[in-house]
């Protein structure tokens, strides 16, 4: 367990090792949950295998939020969030996926069994960030596995469906970014004037279905 | 309504952010210079949670439709109402039909007009603040375009002929250098020695890649003793990530709420505002401090920022002759 600072007012707890850990990953939504009860905290935000906890440095003193950080840690235990089973309908072709066959060649594998590959894993929602909505899945078949892009693209379109290292995912809105596209959905991600902005939630589970 | 005259993509409605949306993956966001929007609201008698609209290209032209309280702050330079000259960091009454013109800033690079009783936008997700990447929020969740005409109050309030204002300034970025303090990030250690030493002893130039999401900089390269391959993790605007080019960038308050990069420092909070009025070509330089500094000027400036409310609303009332002021509520 390694905590650190972000500026005076957030607490980066890592406990991560060198894969993706289930386990831990449940653990950590329980002390996200549990430290949220914190008045003096004002977000605790789960990554992958991480927890950034913000809280008030004004009405706080940092050194007693990090043994509040390191005792929540130590008692949560891993949280058996019952998510929803959701399916993602994806068309993937040569144009909307641009890199498949990037994709294919790195894999060692035709196009058609990447793309099987793709929609026959059961994906778990690990972590929701970076952008509104956009999630972080875990279950990605390891042959799948890419480090993102050398350089990354300046925009990549809502809808596209990506992965990046070991991690599946869907872009919420047109941004940059470094993940690699397959395929595109037209499934919104996230809504503000919806009561729950995020359409996919921390334990929710994804199966993408081949509608090309 | 306030007409703008003058549209730019870098123009927008500002509050002072989402700190609670960060677990849906929405930015904190917010005027990039929170303390000059602040004193803006102060000024005014406002809500320090009203929105104000962030000017960082210029010149910037608005036409009142209404009789209006308005203030200036933030950045320096020449600014019109009509004929009249305003000083920096000033609040005045305008008439409907009057345009403020503001040129570039002398000094600083963003200027933050308030408006008494608020920019009357929707609250989404908690503030009134544009978020451009997420496309909500703010005045239909984009830049302000030539045309477009914004809610706001008339006056109400009685502000002195001729306006009232700061006689201390705000501090803004010498010309020279920003110097802006920072505190080590989780992989600080990681780092080769002559890159955390080249971290502070180093010049940094602003590059043109500078905008409410991130400020790339340029200077010597900083290395990872070896690559690192970290998960996605939380990140905060200040945070300074080094991807592989081994010049860093230092997330604002725009940035993806998540990243991948390791993390050498993060700028700490009240040191943001120097950047977010700095421009292309500044030079920074960083320069470690404790975490117990920090938060002792943090809880310093949250006094001083309520004082000034309290002392603005009190000279409010000796600056008008007793008769035009209106009933108190």
């Amino acid at each position: 367990m390694r905590i650190s600072m972000e500026g005076a007012g957030a607490l980066l707890l890592d406990i991560a090792g060198p894969v993706f850990d289930e386990c831990l990953q449940r653990r950590i939504w329980d002390a996200a949950q549990q430290l949220e009860r914190e008045a003096a905290i004002i977000q605790a935000v789960p990554g992958v295998n991480n927890l950034l906890v913000t809280f008030d440095v004004l009405h706080s003193d940092p050194d007693e939020m990090t043994r509040v950080v390191q005792k929540v840690w130590k008692q949560a235990t891993p949280h058996a969030i019952s998510g929803r089973e959701i399916e993602i309908p994806v068309i993937y072709d040569g144009e909307t996926g641009e890199d498949l066959a990037v994709l294919a060649r790195h894999a060692g594998l035709c196009v058609a069994e990447v793309i099987k590959l793709h929609a026959s894993a059961r994906y778990s929602v690990a972590a929701i960030g970076a952008m509104p909505g956009f999630v972080y899945l875990t279950g990605l078949d390891s042959r799948l596995a890419l480090p993102r892009r050398d350089t990354p693209r300046l925009k990549v379109e809502k809808g596209a469906v990506i992965i990046g290292g070991g991690h599946a995912g869907i872009m919420p809105c047109t941004a940059p970014s470094g993940w690699h596209v397959i395929g595109h959905t037209d499934v919104d991600l996230f809504d503000p004037s919806r009561s729950r902005p995020c359409f996919l939630q921390l334990g929710d589970s994804v199966r993408f279905v081949d509608v090309t | 309504m306030i007409e703008i005259l003058t549209g730019s993509a870098l123009n927008t409605v500002q509050d002072l952010g989402r700190p609670r949306a960060m677990t849906m993956g929405v930015a904190r966001g917010g005027a990039m210079d929170a303390c000059a929007l602040m004193v803006g609201n102060a000024l005014l008698g406002n809500d320090a949670h009203d929105a104000g609209i962030e000017i960082a290209f210029f010149p910037f032209r608005v036409r009142f439709h209404k009789r209006v309280n308005l203030a200036l702050t933030g950045a320096c330079g020449p600014v019109r109402l009509d004929e009249r000259m305003l000083p920096a960091n000033w609040a005045i009454t305008a008439q409907p039909g009057q345009v403020l013109a503001i040129a570039p800033p002398l000094r600083g690079a963003r200027m933050y007009l308030a408006i008494e009783g608020g920019i009357d936008v929707p609250v989404v997700l908690g503030a009134r603040s544009t978020d451009l990447k997420g496309g909500f929020g703010g005045f239909h969740g984009r830049a302000l375009n030539k045309g477009d005409m914004l809610p706001c109050h008339p006056a109400s309030m009685m502000i002195p002929e001729g306006g009232y204002g700061l006689a201390v300034p705000l501090s803004l970025p010498c010309a020279e250098e920003t110097v802006v303090r920072i505190l080590p990030a989780a992989e600080y250690e990681m780092f080769v020695p002559q890159a955390r030493a080249a971290l502070q002893s180093g010049i940094w130039s602003l590059t043109p890649s500078i905008n409410r999401t991130g400020y790339r900089l340029d200077g010597p390269s900083l290395d990872l003793a070896v690559p690192l391959g970290l998960f996605s993790h939380g990140i905060v605007p200040g945070t300074i990530q080094v991807p592989p080019s081994g010049k860093p960038i230092i997330q604002m308050a725009d940035a993806n709420t998540c990243g991948g990069y390791p993390k050498i420092a993060t700028v700490v909070e009240p040191d943001l505002r120097l950047l977010a009025q700095s421009s292309v070509g500044s030079i920074v330089r960083f320069v470690e401090v404790t975490r117990e500094e920090v938060v002792t000027e943090m809880r310093a400036q949250a006094l001083r920022s309520e004082q000034l409310i309290v002392e603005l609303a009190s000279l409010r009332r000796t600056l008008i002759p007793w008769r035009s002021q209106s009933c108190p509520a």
